[in-house]
């Protein structure tokens, strides 16, 4: 039976982490577990559960700031942030429908600091950055059970080291975040999406780079092949598409529309999305809808991070058998693998190689996931200065020991 | 200077010849430098009140090179001071008496320029304007734009963070960086990220960027490069006072728009500058706005309209759109000769850097007033206004007896009220020795120790540019130990479930 512990307030979260650490016990850092089902599986004796410390504590539309707790659901802090017209701007996603979860009883859309602990992002990434770049501030518990703060309320501080950067990706291995503060901006008024129909994956990357390339500021760029074109939202054909998003005031995103267009037309036939098939189609890409249907479900799921323009290079050293589809201008593969029990972690891991980047395991049985290295196995050198890092923060291995490297 | 640096090793002064000698079998030829006039050039950045002669200089020309020094001078006990162009305000790359100063300057090339991937390669001395020049001819720009970006280079920028006029749009370099190569002090070599977006694993070059050079040193960094807005106007606004100013930039904001850049000068910083570039400047306002917008033809057109609009209802006295790009960069030769232009007018000054949340500009800008008084030392301010960070130009004059003391008693009593308004020490030039000792009006000891023990996963003795960014240094095997209290108790008061 695992416990679960939940503090009422930052002083409690210390209390449980200098409580574990006195008596041997390792936690399992939660929000709200929404994501709970990626990493190496946990081998922890008591759960941290920090969705009991909500609250937006301070938003400042005009100084494009906002602070809450970190167990505040991403759903309060995006409505709110919808009222005054502005947002989370590095667009997270919500691994929730990808992991099986559904909305309601406990989870709703995971909290903000589970955004952050995850360096959660979406399509917007390549224009917008992920979560790191709008992580302006925060109060945490190291696994050395002592509070410590770093950054502050301003977009623009070099004072001491970036902790917020670290913290951010370290899937709530290093402290446990108890308050975030993060950069917020205007929403755009308006988007529409200009699809190229029917090319293969080199074209499309060569189209997405062509696309990003020039002053047209596109803020999303995805590539849907034909066998999972029919998965997504807002597109009037079943075939491949190659999409990018334009985004800002109504006459900029009609001038730069037919800009787009125009670039594009040597690639192939264009058409273009107006603002709700748009809305709809990259809310789907964020939520990599077609791997989040009940049979696929079942199969391992890769997330690839590489060289934009080199995407399809790595999706062609891939089993053809397996289903994907790409993001970030091509830089961002979404792989799901044909058999339930293989994650064939050596063949992807070979094929991002060859160009460069990194593979995530997202998806798979909990018996594989201990057994394969979930993230991307570093070089001896950097997994060393990981490890002390590691160290630095978390000597004793109270929190989430082992969830991103077996024994670290 | 009124900040101590560590006390010199003895030990390690009394060795000097033998540590020259062996640099030397490292780094041939003209790549170690020892002579006191040669080193002269190196004895301090740009802080200039703030002077040290080094140990020794080390130019090195390859990763081998600079892996095989810091080895060496790891197994050797000797301290490190990395140092790009030398261009730091906050006395980052002031060198140690007992150390050995590693300058980068000859690691000068563009490696690979990757227009399909949008990014460029580049080794960490070449300067950040070059980037830019390296990749024009084809539309595109390197966005984080450091005033000094004619000199600093890009390793400086990774260590500093540095930011720039369009860093409310476009990040600060830590935003457009996304690899690099980093030789950690006892010699190992790690690649952090690359071509591709996300880090692996901890995100260590998030770290890196801002680390002052007390991590690592930087022998490769791969920076994102962007296309060129199609075109780019400005709008010069002058106000009755600085809270106009402030409340216009707020309301530019609240509008849902993100100006490419949004600077402002107050009454003496307007006047030294247009005395000094006759930029056009009003000189019957209190504050003076740059408000720059790029994008698409239509997409300026649009916001320029607006901002006027909103300029109008926060009480402008002054409002001109720039109609021609000669205009648009005589707005900006102002801004620019910011500095200069005070230089002009006083014989020394120091720049300080805090920031602030925006809705506490009226209120310190008018502390500084009183301080200003109670000094009797004149200061003028330029300021981020996009993103809060304040620039106020302290003057004074190091040969009048104790005037050096009460500017950097002055400076520092504005850094404290900033981080009391909500705000921090520094935005963009780095702590350095410089802001050093007031690191506990924004920090706790827990805190601080925090961050030292990151720097002791990086660099376990402590070697690498020791006297910067931390006031209290402490030995690695110290900060390691563990104090547990509170708990005791068999079980937390806390809710269980």
């Amino acid at each position: 039976m695992t416990d679960i512990l939940k503090p009422r307030d930052a002083k409690e979260v210390e209390d449980a982490v200098r409580w574990a650490l006195s008596h041997d016990k390792a936690l399992e850092v939660a929000g709200q577990g929404s994501k709970r089902a990626i990493g190496r599986p946990s081998q922890t004796d008591i759960t941290l559960d920090l969705s009991g410390l909500t609250g937006v504590t301070l938003y400042e539309p005009a100084e494009l700031v906002l602070s809450a707790r970190a167990g505040t659901p991403l759903s309060e802090i995006e409505a709110l942030l919808e009222k005054n017209h502005q947002e989370l701007a590095f667009e997270p996603m919500d691994y929730g429908p990808v992991l099986g979860l559904k909305a309601g009883q406990n989870y709703t859309s995971g909290t903000i600091g589970g955004a952050i602990a995850a360096n959660l992002s979406g399509p917007r990434r390549i224009k917008a950055g992920a979560a790191r770049d709008h992580f302006l501030g925060l109060s945490a518990v190291t696994g050395r059970g002592e509070t410590i703060k770093s950054g502050g309320r301003v977009v623009k501080n070099v004072t001491g080291y970036d902790m917020c950067k670290v913290l951010a990706g370290s899937w709530g291995t290093l402290a446990a975040m108890t308050d975030v503060t993060v950069k917020v901006l205007p929403r755009a008024e308006t988007q529409a999406t200009v699809v190229v129909e029917g090319l293969d994956d080199a074209s499309a990357c060569a189209a997405m780079a062509a696309a990003m390339g020039s002053s047209c500021d596109v803020s999303a760029a995805a590539h849907l092949p034909d066998h999972v074109a029919s998965y997504f939202d807002g597109l009037p054909n079943a075939e491949a598409a190659t999409a990018l998003r334009l985004e800002g005031v109504a006459p900029s995103v009609r001038h730069r529309k037919d800009a787009l267009a125009a670039l594009l037309k040597p690639f192939g036939p264009v058409l273009l999305l107006d603002e709700t098939e748009s809305r709809a189609l990259w809310r789907s890409v964020r939520q990599v809808k077609p791997f989040a249907t009940e049979s696929a479900r079942v199969r391992p799921l890769w997330r690839i991070s590489t060289a934009p323009a080199r995407g399809h290079a790595v999706a062609a050293a891939i089993t053809p058998a397996a289903q994907m589809f790409y993001d970030w201008g091509g830089g961002l593969i979404w792989v799901a693998m044909p058999f339930g029990d293989e994650p064939d972690a050596a063949s992807i891991r070979a094929a991002v190689a060859s160009v460069g980047g990194h593979a995530t395991l997202i998806r798979a049985e909990a018996a594989v996931r201990a057994s394969a290295d979930v993230f991307e196995p570093q070089e001896p050198a950097l997994a060393a200065l990981s490890k002390r890092v590691k160290d630095a923060f978390d000597p004793k291995g109270v929190l989430n020991p082992g969830r991103m490297v077996a024994g670290v | 200077m009124s900040v101590r640096m560590p006390e010199a090793d003895g030990a390690v002064l009394a060795r000097r010849a033998a540590i020259v000698k062996a640099l030397r079998t490292i780094v041939p030829g003209e790549g170690v430098i020892a002579t006191e006039r040669e080193m002269r050039p190196f004895e301090s950045d740009g802080l200039t009140a703030y002077r040290q002669l080094p140990l020794v200089v080390v130019l090195p020309e390859t990763t081998k090179q600079v892996s095989e020094v810091l080895a060496y001078c790891h197994a050797e006990g000797v301290k490190v001071v990395p140092r790009g162009a030398g261009t730091s305000l906050s006395g980052g790359a002031l060198p140690l008496e007992d150390g050995v100063l590693l300058g980068m300057a000859k690691f000068n090339r563009i490696k690979d320029i990757d227009f399909a991937n949008r990014v460029a390669v580049v080794e960490p001395g070449v300067t950040n304007l070059a980037v830019s020049n390296a990749v024009a001819h084809a539309g595109f720009y390197y966005a984080p734009d450091p005033s000094s970006q004619i000199a600093c280079t890009i390793g400086g920028n990774v260590a500093e963070n540095s930011g720039g006029v369009h860093c409310l749009k476009y990040g600060m370099t830590t935003n457009n960086v996304l690899g690099c190569e980093l030789v950690l002090m006892n010699g190992d070599v790690v690649r952090l990220g690359g071509k591709h977006l996300d880090a692996e694993g901890y995100d260590l070059l998030g770290l890196i960027n801002g680390s002052e050079g007390l991590l690592g040193v930087v022998t490769e960094v791969t920076v994102r490069i962007l296309q060129k807005a199609e075109t780019q106007r400005a709008v010069l606004i002058g106000f009755p006072s600085s809270e106009d100013g402030g409340e216009c930039v707020s309301a530019i904001i609240a509008a849902g728009i993100i100006p490419a850049g949004m600077e402002m000068m107050d009454r003496p910083a307007i006047h030294a500058v247009e005395e000094f570039v006759h930029a056009g400047y009003p000189l019957d306002v209190e504050a003076l706005l740059i408000v720059e917008l790029d994008g698409p033809q239509a997409e300026v057109d649009h916001l320029i309209e607006r901002v006027v609009d909103i300029a109008k209802q926060c009480k402008s006295m002054t409002c001109r759109v720039s109609a021609s790009e000669q205009e648009r960069l005589l707005f900006w030769a102002g801004r620019k000769a910011a500095f200069p232009a005070v230089g002009r007018i006083s014989p020394d000054y120091f720049c300080m850097d805090g920031t602030i949340p925006r809705s506490q500009l009226p209120k310190v800008l008018a502390a500084m007033k009183d301080m200003s008084a109670k000094y009797g030392l004149r200061c003028a301010n330029v300021f981020h206004a996009g993103d809060g960070n304040l620039h106020p130009l302290i003057l004074y004059d190091s040969n009048k007896e104790g005037e050096v003391e009460r500017a950097e008693e002055f400076g520092a009593e504005i850094l404290k009220l900033c981080v009391a308004v909500g705000g921090v020490l520094t935005g963009e030039h780095g702590v350095g020795v410089e802001k050093r000792d007031l690191m506990p009006v924004m920090f706790s000891e827990i805190d601080l120790n925090a961050q030292q023990r990151v720097k002791c996963a990086f660099d376990d003795k402590g070697l690498l540019n020791p006297g910067k960014v931390f006031p209290v240094l402490h030995r690695c095997a110290e900060l390691g130990r563990m104090h547990i209290s509170g708990g005791k108790l068999p079980f937390p008061d806390i809710p269980r479930f």
